[in-house]
């Protein structure tokens, strides 16, 4: 889980110049996410961990900190084993 | 690195052209004309899977890399920019739900829209919005197990003949996208005609009131329809105009070769005239520059990377203002000729402005591409 929030902070990070990004920051909330960054930050989590987001994954809270993005990968990961 | 087409694309690309040349360069200008396409064209189109072109065999599609998808809108694009414009308006919508439909609304909607049994159309722009567009005054009110739909959408791409539209909508202020049906009561669709290119996309003004949908009809989630919806469609509209922009080059340059070779001035082909030689030389090494933007935006397309889609709207902003300008001076070197209806170039020209406009115009692109290298200013190259 560690080595996956540190992929995802890496990611984020490169977007919020200027800001100390922790695991519970609602990237929403601090201005920076546009609809460019917003599909890429899609692509880059299907790209990075494998899994795809469907239709019913489109929740903001679902990518609102490093937190639940790594929350929301690992339920990916875990239906994507049992099926 | 290797850039070339592999012998699949390459033989792809030749049978694409073959039915462009065969099917419906003869008639353009007549489309442009009588302002419409003949619905046999769009049963040739269906015929041949080009309106599944962009969806996986196992949605009923061609199943085609973007490489080739993009050599298709190139052929069709070079013999007319309405019938690329079904496909670009036909391909967004279904790719949207290919991507972010329910389970349903894939299962219902793709293999009709994939074999052209059903048309689909892009229902975002309204009067009082183009570019901005998160702030559609249309709105979508949830009733029970329903939306209702109010407002009006214009300069719908095949608006007058579609089955199917995505409408986007404010649903509690959120952008917000649905499926539509044209038999929907409450939908009213009013042809729009006299438009200065791309005469044949048969436009339509949508008046919705009180249009009642079911609430499956919903695409993707409440909030979602610009930011993921309408981006992963305008994505690959973008894609297609550049890819439709790079087959206008293309017929600019050739109407130029074909008629410097035979109109002489001052006792000598035009071909041998300098200033002439300028605007040809310009032509083709603009054509080649914004195919080879395609080939790049369609490379990182294919291999899901993060720059495709900043790279994709560098590519349709340079081939939008190349095929504008390859136009233009194709238009020149005709001379009296190329005003006239008797030669394509002044269609070409006209259609080639619209590219500038639409799926996000030149200004837009300008801003989206500086924010981006501002943003990526450590790794951009």
């Amino acid at each position: 889980m560690d080595e996956q929030k540190a992929k995802v902070r890496t990611f984020l990070s490169k977007h919020l110049r200027n800001h100390e990004l922790s695991d519970e920051d609602d990237i929403f909330g601090l201005g920076f996410v546009n609809s460019l960054f917003a599909m890429q930050l899609v692509m880059f989590v299907e790209q990075e961990f494998g899994i795809t987001i469907d239709n019913e994954d489109l929740d903001i809270e679902n990518f609102r900190t490093v937190n639940t993005i790594v929350k929301l990968v690992e339920k990916k990961a875990a239906t994507l084993a049992e099926a | 690195m290797k850039i070339e087409l592999t012998p699949k694309q390459r033989e792809s690309r030749e049978s694409f052209r073959a039915f462009a040349e065969r099917e419906i360069a003869p008639h353009a200008d007549q489309y442009d004309e009588s302002e419409q396409i003949p619905s046999d064209l769009i049963e040739k189109l269906a015929l041949q899977g080009y309106l599944g072109a962009v969806l996986p065999e196992r949605n009923g599609g061609m199943g085609l890399d973007m490489i080739t998808c993009g050599l298709l809108n190139e052929e069709v694009g070079r013999a007319c920019s309405s019938v690329r414009s079904l496909l670009t308006v036909h391909g967004m919508v279904t790719l949207v739900l290919q991507r972010w439909g329910s389970a349903e609304q894939k299962e219902t909607w793709l293999p009709q829209l994939a074999s052209g049994a059903r048309i689909a159309a892009f229902g975002l722009t309204e009067a009082n919005v183009g570019s901005d567009a998160k702030s559609v005054e249309t709105t979508a009110t949830l009733s029970g197990n329903s939306y209702l739909l109010n407002g009006r959408k214009k300069w719908i791409t095949f608006g007058q003949i579609a089955d199917v539209f995505l409408i986007f909508a404010q649903s509690e202020g959120k952008p917000t996208a649905f499926l539509v049906e044209r038999k929907t009561p409450g939908l009213v669709i009013n042809p729009i005609r006299g438009m200065l290119g791309v005469r044949g996309s048969m436009l339509a003004e949508l008046h919705l009131e009180d249009c009642c949908i079911s609430r499956s009809n919903l695409v993707g989630q409440v909030n979602f329809g610009f930011s993921h919806v309408a981006a992963t469609a305008l994505d690959y509209g973008r894609y297609s105009v550049a890819w439709g922009c790079v087959g206008i080059g293309q017929a600019c340059l050739e109407a130029c070769l074909r008629y410097t070779n035979v109109r002489r001035q001052f006792g000598a082909f035009l071909r041998e005239h300098q200033l002439i030689q300028q605007m040809l030389t310009e032509m083709i090494t603009n054509v080649k520059a914004a195919r080879l933007l395609c080939y790049q935006a369609g490379y990182l397309k294919d291999a899901r990377d993060l720059r495709a889609i900043t790279e994709t709207s560098i590519a349709k902003y340079f081939a939008s203002r190349m095929a504008f300008k390859a136009a233009n001076d194709a238009v020149q070197i005709h001379g009296a000729n190329g005003c006239s209806r008797e030669y394509s170039v002044q269609r070409y020209l006209r259609d080639a402005k619209i590219m500038e406009i639409i799926e996000g115009s030149t200004q837009m692109q300008q801003i989206n591409i500086a924010r981006y290298a501002c943003q990526e200013e450590t790794s951009w190259q």
